[in-house]
């Protein structure tokens, strides 16, 4: 194990808010809830791919005209990766939402359990 | 159902134990990984390299994250826009208002909410408004010379028509923005950019002259495609967020 840790501090920043997202949409009971810890876990991946892009002393890759060096520049190919995580972040986060507006407005809770409990006993009313 | 029990308890606890494991795994990889902002780190491979150094000259534009997105790996960019499209049709069908209610009730209900005939919104958004929409097309003009482009430039205009809808109400914002209009922005966009850039793809995989010029003068019209593209990015953005801002509003916009 190297001692790396230290100076991809960034790096561990994403994975710490990654698990904080991941816990949150394991433990929260309410689905707004769950949907903000999706979009935390979302948010870290964009930290973590910005971390990998970064050079040290480099500036954004606006080049100039003419012959260019590269080392002067970050690399873009991790922003534009970014850039498709927004994107499709944004739309997932969209179909969610609607789905837990229609899910409200058949149970009238936002809680997980409460609408597993009630379509238990709605099956166990068909059953009988 | 498990409020309170001790399967809850159980869960939390394994939940938690899970989270914990994971963050190890990946904490430990993250101290195997190269250090960062090394130049010699390989992510920066001749990919980059190749991106940086012939970008401005192959593609004309001095944005290199633009010429990525809208030139190398236009195809990649048109995915993200039909995703963003299915996106909206798919809260659409979600959320579309019920045939048994009728739509003036439900939007009755939502309305109650908002702003209506307010003097300091009225006038503040007046001179906001316009000001938000110019940024929003100067960003989305100039995507290939600075920062920014068509995603965030068709971000910054949804929000301005978000805002205007807020301020001065549905009735006044459909004049220009309405459903059908939504419809042809949205697919003309859409087909102009797989037309344009199928063009641009079979002629170059071919070694075709391309009847589009491409310069790298650095000026607007220089970056042959690009800027084109940036608009249709902008006008898919810009009213897929507002077309489902529409539709988690309820009513006034059925496709």
């Amino acid at each position: 194990m190297n001692n790396y840790m230290v100076t991809n501090l960034p790096e561990v920043a994403a994975i710490v808010l990654f698990g904080i997202g991941f816990s949150n949409l394991l433990l929260a009971r309410n689905l707004i809830k769950k949907i903000i810890g999706l979009n935390v876990m979302d948010t870290a991946i964009y930290l973590f791919l910005a971390a990998k892009g970064y050079v040290d002393d480099a500036a954004a890759p606006i080049v100039s005209a003419g012959t260019v060096d590269p080392d002067l520049y970050v690399n873009p190919v991790p922003s534009g990766l970014v850039l498709t995580g927004i994107v499709v972040s944004v739309s997932v986060t969209a179909v969610l939402l609607a789905l837990t507006v229609r899910l409200y407005e058949e149970f009238n809770t936002l809680d997980i359990d409460e609408i597993v409990h009630q379509l238990r006993r709605k099956d166990r009313e068909a059953m009988r | 159902m498990f409020k309170g029990t001790r399967i809850q308890t159980l869960y939390n606890i394994l939940s938690i134990a899970f989270t914990m494991l994971l963050i190890g795994i990946l904490l430990y990889t993250v101290s195997e990984m190269p250090v960062m902002g090394d130049p010699l780190n390989p992510a920066n491979n001749e990919v980059a390299v190749h991106y940086l150094t012939n970008g401005a000259r192959e593609t004309g534009a001095r944005n290199a994250v633009t010429a990525m997105i809208l030139d190398y790996r236009a195809f990649d960019t048109l995915g993200e826009l039909c995703v963003l499209f299915v996106s909206a049709c798919s809260v659409y069908i979600l959320l579309r208002v019920d045939a048994g209610k009728k739509e003036e009730e439900v939007e009755a209900i939502d309305r109650r909410y908002e702003p209506r005939n307010d003097v300091i919104l009225n006038k503040a958004f007046l001179f906001l408004v316009p000001a938000v929409f110019l940024f929003g097309t100067y960003i989305t003009l100039t995507g290939h010379l600075s920062p920014g482009g068509g995603f965030s430039g068709g971000a910054i205009i949804g929000a301005g028509l978000l805002l205007y809808l807020n301020a001065f109400g549905l009735e006044k914002t459909e004049r220009f923005m309405h459903r059908i209009r939504y419809r042809r922005l949205n697919c003309g966009a859409l087909g102009f950019y797989f037309l344009a850039k199928g063009y641009s793809f079979f002629v170059g995989a071919n070694d075709i002259k391309s009847v589009i010029p491409i310069t790298n003068r650095g000026n607007i019209l220089s970056a042959g495609l690009i800027m084109p593209l940036n608009v249709c990015v902008a006008i898919v953005v810009a009213t897929t967020v507002y077309a489902v801002y529409l539709m988690f509003r309820k009513g006034g916009f059925n496709i």
